[in-house]
Protein backbone atom coordinates (compact mmCIF):
# COMPACT_ATOMS: atom_id res chain seq x y z
CA UNK A 1 0.00 0.00 0.00
CA UNK A 2 2.55 2.67 0.84
CA UNK A 3 4.64 1.32 -1.95
CA UNK A 4 1.58 2.27 -4.39
CA UNK A 5 1.48 5.82 -2.79
CA UNK A 6 4.72 6.29 -3.05
CA UNK A 7 4.91 5.60 -6.66
CA UNK A 8 1.81 6.70 -7.69
CA UNK A 9 3.65 10.45 -5.94
CA UNK A 10 6.26 9.72 -7.45
CA UNK A 11 4.36 9.76 -11.02
CA UNK A 12 2.76 12.93 -10.55
CA UNK A 13 5.77 14.13 -9.67
CA UNK A 14 7.32 13.01 -12.98
CA UNK A 15 4.39 14.47 -14.25
CA UNK A 16 4.79 18.06 -13.10
CA UNK A 17 8.80 17.77 -13.85
CA UNK A 18 7.64 16.40 -17.43
CA UNK A 19 5.30 19.47 -17.87
CA UNK A 20 7.72 21.99 -16.49
CA UNK A 21 10.22 20.98 -19.10
CA UNK A 22 7.26 20.92 -21.91
CA UNK A 23 6.99 24.62 -21.01
CA UNK A 24 10.66 25.56 -20.89
CA UNK A 25 10.54 24.44 -24.15
CA UNK A 26 7.56 25.99 -25.79
CA UNK A 27 8.99 29.60 -23.97
CA UNK A 28 12.37 28.87 -25.43
CA UNK A 29 10.98 28.28 -28.91
CA UNK A 30 8.67 31.53 -28.37
CA UNK A 31 12.20 33.07 -28.19
CA UNK A 32 13.63 31.58 -30.59
CA UNK A 33 11.55 32.94 -33.52
CA UNK A 34 11.38 36.24 -32.24
CA UNK A 35 15.21 36.60 -31.65
CA UNK A 36 15.32 35.58 -35.52
CA UNK A 37 12.73 38.18 -36.34
CA UNK A 38 14.57 40.77 -34.63
CA UNK A 39 17.81 39.52 -36.37
CA UNK A 40 16.61 39.21 -40.05
CA UNK A 41 14.89 42.75 -39.46
CA UNK A 42 18.60 44.17 -38.19
CA UNK A 43 20.14 41.96 -41.48
CA UNK A 44 18.23 43.80 -43.75
CA UNK A 45 18.19 47.03 -42.53
CA UNK A 46 21.68 47.23 -41.55
CA UNK A 47 22.61 45.71 -45.08
CA UNK A 48 20.93 48.13 -46.93
CA UNK A 49 22.44 51.22 -44.65
CA UNK A 50 26.01 49.52 -44.96
CA UNK A 51 25.43 48.85 -48.19
CA UNK A 52 24.11 52.35 -49.47
CA UNK A 53 27.37 53.51 -47.01
CA UNK A 54 30.09 51.65 -48.72
CA UNK A 55 28.75 52.54 -52.23
CA UNK A 56 27.30 48.87 -53.51
CA UNK A 57 24.03 50.35 -53.47
CA UNK A 58 23.30 53.88 -54.98
CA UNK A 59 21.46 56.02 -52.11
CA UNK A 60 20.19 57.88 -54.73
CA UNK A 61 18.15 55.51 -56.41
CA UNK A 62 17.68 53.29 -53.45
CA UNK A 63 17.78 55.30 -50.82
CA UNK A 64 18.78 54.20 -47.04
CA UNK A 65 17.19 53.82 -44.02
CA UNK A 66 19.07 56.38 -42.02
CA UNK A 67 17.91 58.90 -44.33
CA UNK A 68 14.13 57.54 -44.90
CA UNK A 69 13.65 57.89 -41.05
CA UNK A 70 15.25 61.47 -41.75
CA UNK A 71 12.65 62.34 -44.26
CA UNK A 72 9.70 61.12 -41.83
CA UNK A 73 11.47 62.85 -39.17
CA UNK A 74 11.69 66.02 -41.28
CA UNK A 75 8.50 66.01 -42.28
CA UNK A 76 6.49 65.36 -39.16
CA UNK A 77 8.87 68.56 -37.57
CA UNK A 78 8.52 70.88 -40.41
CA UNK A 79 5.91 69.62 -42.39
CA UNK A 80 5.55 68.66 -46.30
CA UNK A 81 5.77 70.70 -49.04
CA UNK A 82 2.23 70.60 -49.06
CA UNK A 83 1.65 71.16 -45.56
CA UNK A 84 1.81 69.71 -42.36
CA UNK A 85 2.22 65.58 -43.08
CA UNK A 86 -0.83 64.93 -40.27
CA UNK A 87 -3.40 66.83 -42.69
CA UNK A 88 -1.93 64.38 -45.54
CA UNK A 89 -2.21 61.28 -43.81
CA UNK A 90 -5.85 62.63 -42.51
CA UNK A 91 -7.35 63.55 -46.26
CA UNK A 92 -6.05 60.21 -47.57
CA UNK A 93 -7.50 58.30 -44.93
CA UNK A 94 -10.76 60.51 -44.92
CA UNK A 95 -10.93 59.62 -48.91
CA UNK A 96 -9.97 56.01 -47.98
CA UNK A 97 -12.35 55.38 -45.73
CA UNK A 98 -15.57 57.24 -47.42
CA UNK A 99 -14.37 54.90 -50.26
CA UNK A 100 -14.53 52.02 -48.12
CA UNK A 101 -18.03 53.02 -46.37
CA UNK A 102 -19.97 53.31 -49.71
CA UNK A 103 -18.27 50.27 -51.32
CA UNK A 104 -18.51 47.98 -48.84
CA UNK A 105 -22.06 49.24 -47.92
CA UNK A 106 -23.29 49.07 -51.97
CA UNK A 107 -21.38 45.72 -52.45
CA UNK A 108 -23.06 44.02 -49.42
CA UNK A 109 -26.59 45.34 -50.10
CA UNK A 110 -26.28 44.47 -53.95
CA UNK A 111 -25.03 41.24 -52.85
CA UNK A 112 -27.85 40.39 -51.18
CA UNK A 113 -29.73 41.51 -53.51
CA UNK A 114 -28.91 39.64 -56.31
CA UNK A 115 -27.99 36.85 -54.23
CA UNK A 116 -31.42 36.54 -52.90
CA UNK A 117 -33.31 36.63 -56.68
CA UNK A 118 -32.66 33.54 -58.65
CA UNK A 119 -33.50 35.41 -62.21
CA UNK A 120 -31.09 38.54 -61.44
CA UNK A 121 -28.13 36.26 -60.42
CA UNK A 122 -28.25 34.62 -63.60
CA UNK A 123 -28.69 37.94 -65.49
CA UNK A 124 -26.05 40.09 -63.91
CA UNK A 125 -23.35 37.33 -63.09
CA UNK A 126 -21.68 37.76 -66.40
CA UNK A 127 -21.57 41.47 -66.38
CA UNK A 128 -20.16 40.96 -63.16
CA UNK A 129 -17.43 38.65 -63.48
CA UNK A 130 -16.96 41.04 -66.48
CA UNK A 131 -16.31 44.12 -64.84
CA UNK A 132 -14.07 42.25 -62.11
CA UNK A 133 -11.47 41.17 -64.30
CA UNK A 134 -11.02 44.42 -65.55
CA UNK A 135 -8.34 46.51 -64.16
CA UNK A 136 -10.74 49.13 -62.42
CA UNK A 137 -7.33 51.18 -61.69
CA UNK A 138 -7.58 52.33 -64.74
CA UNK A 139 -10.76 54.53 -64.26
CA UNK A 140 -8.85 56.52 -62.08
CA UNK A 141 -8.18 58.67 -65.03
CA UNK A 142 -12.07 59.14 -66.13
CA UNK A 143 -12.59 59.95 -62.12
CA UNK A 144 -9.98 63.02 -62.14
CA UNK A 145 -11.46 64.45 -65.24
CA UNK A 146 -15.02 63.97 -64.46
CA UNK A 147 -14.98 64.71 -60.78
CA UNK A 148 -11.23 66.73 -60.87
CA UNK A 149 -8.64 67.28 -58.95
CA UNK A 150 -10.74 67.54 -55.10
CA UNK A 151 -11.21 64.24 -52.89
CA UNK A 152 -14.50 63.15 -54.57
CA UNK A 153 -12.41 61.57 -57.63
CA UNK A 154 -10.32 59.35 -54.97
CA UNK A 155 -13.67 58.66 -53.40
CA UNK A 156 -15.12 57.28 -56.31
CA UNK A 157 -12.01 55.00 -57.53
CA UNK A 158 -12.11 53.81 -53.86
CA UNK A 159 -15.70 52.93 -54.41
CA UNK A 160 -15.31 51.13 -57.79
CA UNK A 161 -11.88 49.24 -55.93
CA UNK A 162 -14.01 48.28 -52.90
CA UNK A 163 -17.26 47.43 -54.12
CA UNK A 164 -16.54 44.49 -56.25
CA UNK A 165 -14.76 42.67 -53.99
CA UNK A 166 -17.59 43.06 -51.39
CA UNK A 167 -19.97 42.04 -53.83
CA UNK A 168 -18.58 38.80 -54.56
CA UNK A 169 -18.38 37.92 -51.34
CA UNK A 170 -21.23 39.05 -49.90
CA UNK A 171 -23.21 37.35 -52.53
CA UNK A 172 -21.24 34.11 -52.26
CA UNK A 173 -22.24 33.75 -48.76
CA UNK A 174 -26.11 34.53 -49.68
CA UNK A 175 -25.86 31.75 -52.04
CA UNK A 176 -24.03 29.39 -49.15
CA UNK A 177 -26.87 30.22 -46.85
CA UNK A 178 -27.97 26.45 -45.41
CA UNK A 179 -31.58 25.96 -46.92
CA UNK A 180 -32.46 23.79 -44.07
CA UNK A 181 -31.88 26.71 -42.11
CA UNK A 182 -33.88 28.91 -43.90
CA UNK A 183 -36.47 26.00 -44.31
CA UNK A 184 -36.79 25.81 -40.56
CA UNK A 185 -36.65 29.66 -40.34
CA UNK A 186 -39.37 29.82 -42.69
CA UNK A 187 -41.55 26.86 -41.07
CA UNK A 188 -40.90 28.58 -37.39
CA UNK A 189 -42.53 31.41 -38.60
CA UNK A 190 -40.44 34.08 -40.59
CA UNK A 191 -41.36 36.32 -43.04
CA UNK A 192 -38.97 36.51 -46.15
CA UNK A 193 -37.78 39.62 -44.68
CA UNK A 194 -36.92 37.64 -41.91
CA UNK A 195 -35.18 35.28 -43.31
CA UNK A 196 -32.91 37.65 -44.53
CA UNK A 197 -31.82 39.75 -41.67
CA UNK A 198 -31.90 36.12 -39.37
CA UNK A 199 -30.40 33.69 -41.39
CA UNK A 200 -29.42 34.90 -44.72
CA UNK A 201 -27.07 38.23 -43.40
CA UNK A 202 -25.35 36.03 -40.86
CA UNK A 203 -24.46 33.39 -42.63
CA UNK A 204 -23.42 35.73 -44.91
CA UNK A 205 -21.43 37.30 -42.25
CA UNK A 206 -18.23 35.41 -42.32
CA UNK A 207 -17.76 35.80 -46.15
CA UNK A 208 -18.41 39.50 -45.90
CA UNK A 209 -16.14 40.37 -43.30
CA UNK A 210 -13.48 38.36 -44.76
CA UNK A 211 -13.87 40.45 -47.66
CA UNK A 212 -13.45 43.68 -45.84
CA UNK A 213 -9.72 42.92 -44.67
CA UNK A 214 -8.87 42.43 -48.68
CA UNK A 215 -11.23 45.58 -49.38
CA UNK A 216 -9.80 48.16 -47.38
CA UNK A 217 -6.49 47.74 -48.82
CA UNK A 218 -8.13 48.09 -52.10
CA UNK A 219 -9.40 50.93 -50.89
CA UNK A 220 -6.26 52.57 -49.42
CA UNK A 221 -4.70 51.95 -53.27
CA UNK A 222 -7.68 53.33 -54.86
CA UNK A 223 -7.21 56.39 -52.92
CA UNK A 224 -3.81 56.88 -53.41
CA UNK A 225 -3.37 56.04 -57.02
CA UNK A 226 -6.39 59.15 -57.28
CA UNK A 227 -4.45 61.50 -55.70
CA UNK A 228 -0.89 60.36 -57.52
CA UNK A 229 -2.98 60.80 -60.85
CA UNK A 230 -3.83 64.38 -60.07
CA UNK A 231 -4.51 65.81 -56.94
CA UNK A 232 -3.67 68.94 -54.52
CA UNK A 233 -3.30 66.86 -51.58
CA UNK A 234 -2.73 63.88 -49.60
CA UNK A 235 -0.11 60.78 -49.46
CA UNK A 236 -0.65 59.95 -53.22
CA UNK A 237 0.44 63.51 -53.98
CA UNK A 238 3.61 63.24 -51.70
CA UNK A 239 4.71 60.44 -53.17
CA UNK A 240 4.35 61.84 -56.82
CA UNK A 241 6.24 64.85 -55.83
CA UNK A 242 9.10 62.73 -54.10
CA UNK A 243 9.58 61.05 -57.63
CA UNK A 244 9.27 64.35 -59.59
CA UNK A 245 12.09 65.89 -57.83
CA UNK A 246 14.20 62.13 -57.12
CA UNK A 247 13.93 61.94 -53.96
CA UNK A 248 13.81 58.18 -53.17
CA UNK A 249 13.84 58.63 -49.49
CA UNK A 250 10.16 60.60 -50.07
CA UNK A 251 8.96 57.50 -51.73
CA UNK A 252 9.87 55.26 -49.14
CA UNK A 253 8.88 57.72 -46.28
CA UNK A 254 4.99 57.95 -47.71
CA UNK A 255 5.24 53.63 -48.07
CA UNK A 256 5.87 53.49 -45.18
CA UNK A 257 3.56 56.29 -43.47
CA UNK A 258 1.40 54.24 -45.74
CA UNK A 259 2.03 50.76 -44.10
CA UNK A 260 1.34 52.12 -40.79
CA UNK A 261 -2.12 53.78 -41.69
CA UNK A 262 -2.79 49.82 -43.74
CA UNK A 263 -1.93 47.72 -40.53
CA UNK A 264 -3.81 49.93 -37.91
CA UNK A 265 -7.18 49.92 -39.94
CA UNK A 266 -6.61 45.80 -40.44
CA UNK A 267 -6.13 45.72 -36.32
CA UNK A 268 -9.30 47.68 -35.89
CA UNK A 269 -11.12 45.45 -38.73
CA UNK A 270 -10.00 42.39 -36.41
CA UNK A 271 -10.90 43.56 -33.29
CA UNK A 272 -15.21 44.40 -35.27
CA UNK A 273 -14.47 40.65 -36.70
CA UNK A 274 -14.33 39.10 -33.11
CA UNK A 275 -17.04 40.98 -32.02
CA UNK A 276 -19.45 39.69 -34.83
CA UNK A 277 -17.98 36.02 -34.98
CA UNK A 278 -17.84 35.40 -31.78
CA UNK A 279 -20.56 32.64 -31.93
CA UNK A 280 -17.91 30.61 -34.39
CA UNK A 281 -16.03 27.91 -33.05
CA UNK A 282 -12.55 29.19 -32.25
CA UNK A 283 -10.45 28.63 -35.31
CA UNK A 284 -7.56 25.80 -35.07
CA UNK B 1 -51.11 -9.47 -46.68
CA UNK B 2 -50.51 -6.11 -48.50
CA UNK B 3 -54.15 -5.21 -49.41
CA UNK B 4 -55.53 -6.57 -46.31
CA UNK B 5 -53.49 -3.63 -44.08
CA UNK B 6 -54.52 -1.07 -46.00
CA UNK B 7 -58.12 -2.04 -46.24
CA UNK B 8 -58.16 -2.24 -42.94
CA UNK B 9 -56.68 1.15 -42.43
CA UNK B 10 -57.40 3.59 -44.18
CA UNK B 11 -61.35 3.81 -44.51
CA UNK B 12 -61.93 2.84 -40.90
CA UNK B 13 -59.21 5.29 -39.30
CA UNK B 14 -61.46 8.25 -41.73
CA UNK B 15 -64.61 7.32 -40.39
CA UNK B 16 -63.57 7.36 -36.36
CA UNK B 17 -62.14 11.01 -36.36
CA UNK B 18 -64.42 13.98 -38.28
CA UNK B 19 -61.52 15.31 -40.48
CA UNK B 20 -57.87 13.96 -40.23
CA UNK B 21 -55.36 16.27 -39.01
CA UNK B 22 -53.10 15.18 -42.01
CA UNK B 23 -54.44 13.55 -45.72
CA UNK B 24 -52.61 13.02 -48.52
CA UNK B 25 -54.93 11.69 -51.56
CA UNK B 26 -53.00 9.71 -54.47
CA UNK B 27 -50.17 12.22 -54.49
CA UNK B 28 -47.56 12.06 -57.28
CA UNK B 29 -45.06 13.90 -57.13
CA UNK B 30 -42.33 14.77 -60.05
CA UNK B 31 -39.09 16.85 -59.84
CA UNK B 32 -37.87 18.81 -62.90
CA UNK B 33 -33.86 18.79 -62.68
CA UNK B 34 -31.69 21.77 -63.53
CA UNK B 35 -30.70 19.92 -66.61
CA UNK B 36 -34.40 19.39 -67.32
CA UNK B 37 -35.20 15.92 -66.52
CA UNK B 38 -38.00 14.64 -64.78
CA UNK B 39 -37.72 11.81 -62.22
CA UNK B 40 -40.61 10.65 -60.09
CA UNK B 41 -39.86 10.69 -56.44
CA UNK B 42 -43.66 9.34 -55.04
CA UNK B 43 -46.00 7.32 -57.36
CA UNK B 44 -49.90 7.53 -56.39
CA UNK B 45 -49.35 7.98 -52.57
CA UNK B 46 -52.15 7.74 -50.38
CA UNK B 47 -51.92 8.63 -46.34
CA UNK B 48 -54.23 9.82 -43.24
CA UNK B 49 -52.97 10.84 -39.56
CA UNK B 50 -55.49 11.34 -37.33
CA UNK B 51 -55.35 14.00 -35.08
CA UNK B 52 -52.73 12.72 -31.95
CA UNK B 53 -51.41 10.43 -33.86
CA UNK B 54 -48.12 8.76 -34.26
CA UNK B 55 -47.01 7.79 -37.01
CA UNK B 56 -43.76 6.45 -38.72
CA UNK B 57 -43.13 6.31 -42.64
CA UNK B 58 -40.15 3.93 -43.13
CA UNK B 59 -38.41 2.89 -46.71
CA UNK B 60 -35.37 2.40 -48.44
CA UNK B 61 -32.81 5.42 -48.77
CA UNK B 62 -33.27 7.81 -51.23
CA UNK B 63 -36.95 6.16 -52.00
CA UNK B 64 -38.73 9.86 -51.68
CA UNK B 65 -39.83 9.42 -47.61
CA UNK B 66 -38.74 13.06 -47.35
CA UNK B 67 -40.49 14.18 -49.77
CA UNK B 68 -44.16 13.41 -48.06
CA UNK B 69 -42.83 16.03 -45.25
CA UNK B 70 -42.13 18.88 -47.82
CA UNK B 71 -45.21 18.05 -49.09
CA UNK B 72 -47.14 18.55 -45.75
CA UNK B 73 -45.04 21.66 -44.79
CA UNK B 74 -46.11 23.37 -48.75
CA UNK B 75 -42.48 23.65 -49.43
CA UNK B 76 -43.41 21.35 -52.66
CA UNK B 77 -46.32 21.37 -54.30
CA UNK B 78 -47.64 17.84 -55.70
CA UNK B 79 -48.00 17.06 -59.23
CA UNK B 80 -51.29 15.25 -58.66
CA UNK B 81 -53.26 14.61 -56.17
CA UNK B 82 -53.99 16.53 -53.07
CA UNK B 83 -52.92 17.33 -50.07
CA UNK B 84 -54.85 18.35 -46.86
CA UNK B 85 -53.90 19.64 -43.51
CA UNK B 86 -56.70 19.98 -40.82
CA UNK B 87 -59.41 19.54 -43.48
CA UNK B 88 -57.81 22.03 -45.77
CA UNK B 89 -56.24 22.40 -48.93
CA UNK B 90 -52.29 23.32 -47.93
CA UNK B 91 -51.20 26.58 -49.47
CA UNK B 92 -47.99 27.78 -47.83
CA UNK B 93 -46.50 27.11 -44.49
CA UNK B 94 -49.24 26.15 -41.96
CA UNK B 95 -48.52 27.87 -38.60
CA UNK B 96 -49.62 25.02 -37.05
CA UNK B 97 -46.47 22.63 -38.08
CA UNK B 98 -43.64 22.15 -36.48
CA UNK B 99 -40.43 20.33 -38.62
CA UNK B 100 -37.34 18.89 -36.56
CA UNK B 101 -34.25 18.24 -38.92
CA UNK B 102 -31.93 16.10 -40.26
CA UNK B 103 -29.12 18.30 -40.11
CA UNK B 104 -28.57 20.66 -37.67
CA UNK B 105 -30.67 23.37 -38.37
CA UNK B 106 -30.22 25.38 -35.38
CA UNK B 107 -28.57 28.89 -35.59
CA UNK B 108 -25.04 28.95 -34.95
CA UNK B 109 -24.87 32.77 -34.25
CA UNK B 110 -27.70 32.21 -31.62
CA UNK B 111 -27.19 31.64 -28.34
CA UNK B 112 -29.49 28.61 -26.97
CA UNK B 113 -32.25 31.37 -25.85
CA UNK B 114 -32.44 32.89 -28.85
CA UNK B 115 -32.48 29.86 -30.58
CA UNK B 116 -35.24 28.41 -29.10
CA UNK B 117 -36.73 32.38 -28.48
CA UNK B 118 -36.87 32.32 -32.64
CA UNK B 119 -40.46 30.58 -32.82
CA UNK B 120 -42.38 33.42 -31.04
CA UNK B 121 -40.55 35.95 -32.52
CA UNK B 122 -40.78 35.97 -35.84
CA UNK B 123 -44.54 35.51 -34.77
CA UNK B 124 -44.28 38.69 -33.53
CA UNK B 125 -44.26 38.64 -29.91
CA UNK B 126 -41.85 40.67 -27.58
CA UNK B 127 -38.32 39.54 -26.68
CA UNK B 128 -39.22 39.63 -22.85
CA UNK B 129 -41.99 36.98 -23.46
CA UNK B 130 -40.38 35.04 -25.81
CA UNK B 131 -37.13 35.14 -23.72
CA UNK B 132 -39.46 33.58 -21.14
CA UNK B 133 -41.21 31.13 -22.59
CA UNK B 134 -37.77 30.07 -23.89
CA UNK B 135 -36.44 29.61 -20.82
CA UNK B 136 -39.48 27.51 -20.05
CA UNK B 137 -38.94 24.84 -22.83
CA UNK B 138 -35.05 25.57 -22.50
CA UNK B 139 -35.48 23.62 -19.03
CA UNK B 140 -38.22 21.26 -20.09
CA UNK B 141 -35.23 20.02 -22.50
CA UNK B 142 -33.20 19.88 -19.57
CA UNK B 143 -30.94 22.43 -21.07
CA UNK B 144 -31.26 25.44 -17.74
CA UNK B 145 -27.77 25.85 -17.29
CA UNK B 146 -26.33 26.36 -21.02
CA UNK B 147 -29.21 29.26 -22.28
CA UNK B 148 -26.16 31.48 -23.17
CA UNK B 149 -23.69 28.79 -24.83
CA UNK B 150 -23.75 28.93 -28.54
CA UNK B 151 -24.60 25.87 -30.75
CA UNK B 152 -21.12 24.84 -31.55
CA UNK B 153 -20.22 24.83 -27.50
CA UNK B 154 -23.09 22.07 -27.09
CA UNK B 155 -23.28 17.76 -27.91
CA UNK B 156 -24.65 16.61 -30.81
CA UNK B 157 -27.88 15.82 -28.77
CA UNK B 158 -27.59 18.43 -26.93
CA UNK B 159 -28.10 20.54 -30.41
CA UNK B 160 -30.79 17.98 -30.98
CA UNK B 161 -32.82 19.04 -27.67
CA UNK B 162 -32.04 22.96 -28.59
CA UNK B 163 -34.15 21.41 -32.10
CA UNK B 164 -36.80 20.12 -30.14
CA UNK B 165 -37.55 23.01 -27.69
CA UNK B 166 -37.27 25.37 -30.37
CA UNK B 167 -40.18 23.80 -32.51
CA UNK B 168 -42.28 22.98 -29.42
CA UNK B 169 -42.05 26.49 -28.12
CA UNK B 170 -44.93 27.01 -30.85
CA UNK B 171 -47.06 24.15 -29.45
CA UNK B 172 -47.09 22.70 -33.00
CA UNK B 173 -50.71 20.53 -33.42
CA UNK B 174 -48.55 18.35 -36.34
CA UNK B 175 -44.90 17.68 -35.85
CA UNK B 176 -43.30 16.55 -38.89
CA UNK B 177 -39.33 14.77 -37.73
CA UNK B 178 -37.56 13.86 -40.75
CA UNK B 179 -34.99 11.55 -39.78
CA UNK B 180 -34.31 13.46 -36.50
CA UNK B 181 -31.78 11.38 -34.93
CA UNK B 182 -30.28 9.68 -37.54
CA UNK B 183 -26.98 11.52 -36.87
CA UNK B 184 -26.72 10.77 -33.29
CA UNK B 185 -24.72 7.86 -31.06
CA UNK B 186 -26.87 4.96 -29.88
CA UNK B 187 -27.08 5.59 -26.31
CA UNK B 188 -28.11 9.54 -27.03
CA UNK B 189 -30.73 8.57 -29.55
CA UNK B 190 -32.65 6.80 -27.27
CA UNK B 191 -32.39 9.04 -24.73
CA UNK B 192 -33.70 11.36 -27.75
CA UNK B 193 -36.69 9.10 -28.49
CA UNK B 194 -37.75 8.98 -24.73
CA UNK B 195 -37.24 12.31 -24.86
CA UNK B 196 -39.72 13.19 -27.60
CA UNK B 197 -41.96 10.52 -26.42
CA UNK B 198 -42.38 12.63 -22.79
CA UNK B 199 -42.93 16.13 -24.43
CA UNK B 200 -45.36 14.47 -27.49
CA UNK B 201 -47.64 12.87 -24.33
CA UNK B 202 -47.47 16.10 -22.69
CA UNK B 203 -48.60 17.96 -25.99
CA UNK B 204 -50.47 15.51 -27.53
CA UNK B 205 -50.27 16.59 -31.61
CA UNK B 206 -50.07 14.52 -34.62
CA UNK B 207 -46.56 13.13 -35.67
CA UNK B 208 -44.81 12.49 -38.81
CA UNK B 209 -41.58 10.71 -38.38
CA UNK B 210 -39.61 9.43 -41.31
CA UNK B 211 -36.45 7.09 -40.39
CA UNK B 212 -34.92 4.59 -42.14
CA UNK B 213 -34.60 2.91 -38.99
CA UNK B 214 -37.24 0.28 -38.61
CA UNK B 215 -36.80 -0.55 -35.00
CA UNK B 216 -37.19 3.42 -34.21
CA UNK B 217 -40.21 3.75 -36.33
CA UNK B 218 -42.08 0.87 -34.10
CA UNK B 219 -41.16 1.95 -30.92
CA UNK B 220 -42.31 4.92 -31.50
CA UNK B 221 -45.39 4.73 -33.38
CA UNK B 222 -48.88 3.96 -33.43
CA UNK B 223 -48.69 3.08 -36.93
CA UNK B 224 -46.15 2.39 -39.46
CA UNK B 225 -46.33 3.48 -43.06
CA UNK B 226 -43.93 1.24 -45.48
CA UNK B 227 -42.58 2.53 -48.64
CA UNK B 228 -41.77 0.83 -52.19
CA UNK B 229 -38.75 1.61 -53.86
CA UNK B 230 -38.12 4.70 -55.88
CA UNK B 231 -40.49 5.86 -57.18
CA UNK B 232 -42.36 4.93 -53.79
CA UNK B 233 -45.53 4.62 -53.28
CA UNK B 234 -47.25 2.78 -50.70
CA UNK B 235 -46.32 -0.84 -49.87
CA UNK B 236 -48.44 -1.90 -46.77
CA UNK B 237 -49.49 0.03 -43.05
CA UNK B 238 -48.60 -1.84 -39.91
CA UNK B 239 -50.44 -1.14 -36.66
CA UNK B 240 -48.32 -1.26 -33.76
CA UNK B 241 -49.90 -2.12 -30.62
CA UNK B 242 -47.69 -1.81 -27.90
CA UNK B 243 -48.80 -0.40 -24.76
CA UNK B 244 -47.86 3.32 -23.83
CA UNK B 245 -46.20 4.81 -22.20
CA UNK B 246 -43.44 3.31 -24.23
CA UNK B 247 -39.75 2.83 -22.71
CA UNK B 248 -36.82 3.24 -24.90
CA UNK B 249 -34.43 0.43 -23.46
CA UNK B 250 -36.71 -1.69 -22.76
CA UNK B 251 -39.93 -2.10 -25.53
CA UNK B 252 -37.37 -3.33 -28.31
CA UNK B 253 -36.63 -6.80 -26.15
CA UNK B 254 -40.75 -7.52 -25.82
CA UNK B 255 -41.51 -10.30 -27.87
CA UNK B 256 -44.21 -8.77 -29.55
CA UNK B 257 -41.79 -5.62 -30.58
CA UNK B 258 -39.64 -8.37 -31.96
CA UNK B 259 -42.42 -10.85 -33.90
CA UNK B 260 -43.79 -7.12 -35.56
CA UNK B 261 -40.10 -6.06 -36.40
CA UNK B 262 -39.61 -9.32 -38.41
CA UNK B 263 -42.59 -9.17 -39.91
CA UNK B 264 -42.45 -5.27 -41.17
CA UNK B 265 -38.64 -6.11 -42.20
CA UNK B 266 -39.57 -9.35 -44.44
CA UNK B 267 -41.48 -6.86 -46.36
CA UNK B 268 -39.12 -4.03 -46.33
CA UNK B 269 -36.22 -6.23 -47.16
CA UNK B 270 -37.82 -6.89 -50.75
CA UNK B 271 -37.60 -2.90 -51.32
CA UNK B 272 -34.31 -2.19 -49.92
CA UNK B 273 -32.93 -5.01 -51.94
CA UNK B 274 -34.63 -3.10 -55.09
CA UNK B 275 -32.92 -0.15 -54.28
Amino acid sequence: MTQAQASHSAATMDIAAVEAEARRKIRARKQLVIGLRIAILVIVLGGWEGGARLGWIDPFFFSQPSAIVAQIVEWMVEGTSQGPLWTQVLVTLEETVLGFLIGSVAGVIAGIILGRNKLLSDVFSLYIQIANSIPRVVLGSIFVIAFGLGMASKVALAVVMVFFVVFANAFQGVREADRYMIANAQILGASPRQVTMAVVIPSALSWILASLHVSFGFALVGAVVGEFLGSKQGIGLLISTAQGAFNASGVFAAMIVLAVVALAADWLLHALERRLLKWRPQAF
Amino acid sequence: MNAIHQQAFTPAGQAAQATPAIELRNVSCRFITADGRATVALRDFSMSVARGEFVAVVGPTGCGKSTTLSLITGLLKPTLGEVRVMGQPVNGIDPRIGFVFQNDAVFPWRSVRDNVAAGPMFRGQSKEQAHALADEWIRRVGLDKFGDHYPHQLSGGMRKRVALAQTFINSPEILLMDEPFSALDMQTRTLMQDELLRLWSAHSGSVVFVTHDLEEAIALADKVYVLTARPATLKSVYPIDLPRPRVMEEVRYEQRFIDTSRRIWADLREEVHIA
